[in-house]
């Protein structure tokens, strides 16, 4: 674990511009969520970079003075792999939504678990398309009727945890848009943990999804550490994965840390250990150069990049 | 039921639809078996639409809500290949993602049809229309139309139909983005059991996936006959454009609306022509070339109802001997030797012909910036001052 210090407060990582979601959207949460994480970790702006898919919650980045790419969809991951590969200082945050990571993008949630790659990822799981209004999405309950489903939908969702935790994920938890204080605790274990982490979010949409709605998920949540359960047991996590209610019938859903286990190296320490250092350590001789050169803005310039460089 | 109230069921409807929803009804009239959906704006409501029809009864087919373009693409081949009708639509990096199986769709031959109301593409992301993610479509072997009203991507749809299956090559049909594919217009629709057996389904083709046959479609193939196939796809598309006319003239006659493969407008005396493509730019064309005149300079209009394949004699014939043109196109062919991909061809067209008429590249409507008719009048007064053989980037702030 980072030590932990609270130096910063979670609206030093907002911007003047408010966002632009629905009101009461489950994605003031997540911000709301993952500024407190931010700012108890006491990380400074420039050594967070955040990168989004497409989607209501990938604007995310918009909203947070940190660095960020907003992408295209689905590849979440594979920029957030690059970045963190290229500059392994940077905390790098991965935020979409369900149709992002867990449909058009599912592959890369698997290979980012069997790499345990250094990301965080933050899924913000509405059950529906926000951004289009209202089709179904991968995770949708099957039988709810959605404007690409009005017949009801036939698909059985995707179940991202155990998905997740089959694929080697080394950190899965999901939280709830609805309970803040829960989740940002949730996010800053993510944020230290080795290695690759799923955090999905149950964020309802209160637009287009008149099912899954704050009221519906406080009918159903449990706390996994209130219940005793043992992150560090895989099987049971498992298990836990697998508790999810049907449309028709009722069922408990779990949030909290499900797995995690810190003895795994990260892939950007493989790749460190196999090339002698990341890219951006190679930057050394640039900067040696700049320091000897006399320049006073270069001087300058370098003192404000020192937490992200080697 | 009486015969009255069977004659006005049988009578053609007029409603007001957005060109989206037309397209949802051309995909109705024709009675498709199975449709690929994934949302993406501005194509959504088209998706939207059929699934209503579905849930209503309407129509029978097979919705298939897959997880990406990139397969929305795929399961239409797979469906095409198993001999079903097929639709699906999309738009921008929907498009963008469909790309290698566009190539797969016309490599194989598969009478697939799609609607593309044009969207700009990412970075920075813009949901706004323009042509973009239609030119870069342009070597994928598809024939693509693109309609200037809502009534014409319903008939063009229809038609669309008609040529692919004839020809065996996958047909797309695009139109603005936003401009059309959101905003309202009287649409005559067709009666659909008129429409249907306009459209008789054909299995008589020889790639198709039947226990009767057995074959194994778009396997390996070496130096020696690869060349060959590829070949058959230009021939099979070039010579596509006669039947798009046929197809154009055939549905005219039954249903009473054609457009030909190119439009004109008072070119008869023209000096200078603007060639344009879509429906708002064809809309503040026509609009510009009444002002020209007024102005005192003899303005013409020609408009691109066919992009692939590329309808050169025609636009030939309207462009040999006049003074000046200019090409209108709203995408920027990036590094090219001029700014417009529509207009690249068309010099091209014209020159392989063994006609110099100068031209114009005239780049506007990106990421749907406000494209004015006063913008077009001075595309005219512009060619009539003398300029020519470069590209101008209008709207453009800076």
């Amino acid at each position: 674990m980072v030590q932990i210090k609270v130096s910063k407060k979670p609206m030093d990582f907002a911007v003047a511009r408010a966002p632009i979601w629905c009101p009461g959207c489950g994605d003031y949460g997540i911000l709301e969520a993952l500024r407190r994480a931010l700012a108890e970790l006491g990380l400074p702006n420039e050594q967070v970079a955040i990168v989004s898919g497409i989607g209501c919650s990938s604007q995310l980045p918009h909203f947070m003075k940190t660095y960020g790419i907003h992408g295209i969809h689905g590849r979440v991951l594979p920029v957030a792999t690059g970045i963190k590969l290229a500059n392994p200082k940077l905390v790098v945050i991965g935020v979409g939504g369900d149709g992002d990571g867990y449909g058009i993008g599912l592959n890369h949630l698997i290979h980012a678990a069997r790499r345990n790659i250094g990301v965080t990822y933050i899924v913000s799981n509405n059950q529906v398309y926000g951004l289009t209004t209202g089709q179904m999405s991968p995770t949708t309950l099957k039988g709810v009727k959605t404007k690409t489903t009005p017949y009801g939908s036939i698909d059985t969702p995707v179940n991202p945890l155990a998905l997740a935790l089959s694929a080697g994920a080394t950190f899965v938890a999901r939280g709830f848009s609805g309970d803040v204080p829960h989740l940002a605790s949730i996010i800053k274990e993510a944020l230290t943990h080795r290695g690759f982490a799923l955090v999905d979010v149950l964020s309802p949409c209160v637009t287009f999804n008149r099912v899954n709605t704050y009221d519906w998920f406080r009918a159903r949540i449990y706390k996994l550490d209130s219940a005793g359960h043992d992150p560090s047991n895989y099987e049971e996590a498992y298990k836990r994965a697998l508790e999810w209610p049907t449309l028709d019938q009722y069922g408990k859903i779990p949030i909290g840390v499900f797995y995690k286990r810190e003895d795994l190296p990260a892939y950007e320490e493989e790749v460190s250990r196999l090339i002698g250092g990341a890219p951006i350590e190679r930057a050394d001789e640039w900067i040696r150069r700049i320091a000897e050169s006399g320049d006073k803005a270069a001087k300058e310039v370098l003192e404000a990049l020192a937490p992200i460089l080697p | 039921m009486t015969v009255a109230l069977e004659a006005r069921a049988k009578a053609k409807q007029t409603l007001a639809l957005t060109s989206n929803y037309a397209a949802a009804y051309a995909a109705k009239a024709a009675d498709v078996d199975v449709i690929a959906v994934y949302p993406i704006t501005p194509q959504t409501t088209i998706v939207e639409k059929i699934s209503e029809f579905v849930d209503e009864g309407e129509l029978r087919a097979q919705l298939i809500h897959v997880e990406s373009e990139h397969s929305a693409m795929s399961a239409v081949v797979g469906a095409a290949a198993a001999g079903a009708r097929t639709f699906t639509a999309t738009s921008s990096q929907g498009l963008e993602l469909m790309h290698e199986v566009l190539h797969i769709a016309s490599g194989l031959r598969l009478p697939i049809v799609m609607a593309v109301p044009a969207r700009a593409l990412s970075a920075p992301i813009s949901i706004h229309g323009d042509y973009s993610d239609v030119m870069n479509t342009r070597d994928t072997g598809w024939i693509t139309l693109i309609a200037a009203s809502a009534q014409e991507v319903y008939d063009s749809i229809i038609q669309a139909y008609r040529i692919a299956e004839s020809v065996l090559l996958p047909v797309m049909v695009a139109y603005d983005g936003f401009l059309m594919s959101h905003t309202t217009e009287a649409v005559e629709l067709n009666d659909e059991e008129e429409v249907r057996k306009w459209l008789p389904r054909r299995l008589d083709r020889p790639n198709l996936l039947t226990p009767e046959k057995p074959i194994t479609m778009g396997a390996f193939a070496m130096p020696d006959y690869y060349y060959e196939i590829k070949y058959q796809v230009q021939e099979a598309l070039l010579g596509s454009l006669d039947k798009v006319v046929e197809a154009d003239r055939e549905y005219g006659k039954a249903f009473g609306r054609s457009y030909g493969i190119v439009q004109s407008y008072r070119l008869e005396d023209a000096d200078y022509i603007v060639v344009a493509y879509g429906g708002a730019s064809w809309g503040n064309a026509r609009e510009a070339v009444d002002e020209a005149r007024r102005r005192g300079i003899k303005a013409g209009a020609l408009r691109l109802r066919v992009w692939r394949p590329y309808p050169a004699e025609e636009v030939a014939k309207a462009l040999a001997g006049v003074k000046a043109f200019a090409v209108v196109d709203r995408a920027i062919a990036f590094g090219a030797p001029a700014g417009g991909p529509v207009y690249i061809d068309t010099v091209t067209a014209l020159r392989m012909r063994g006609i110099d008429t100068p031209g114009l590249s005239v780049i506007h409507g990106i990421g749907q910036r406000s494209m004015f008719v006063e913008d077009f009048v001075k595309v005219f007064e512009m060619l009539k001052d003398g300029e020519r053989n470069k590209t101008v980037y209008m709207g453009l702030k800076l």
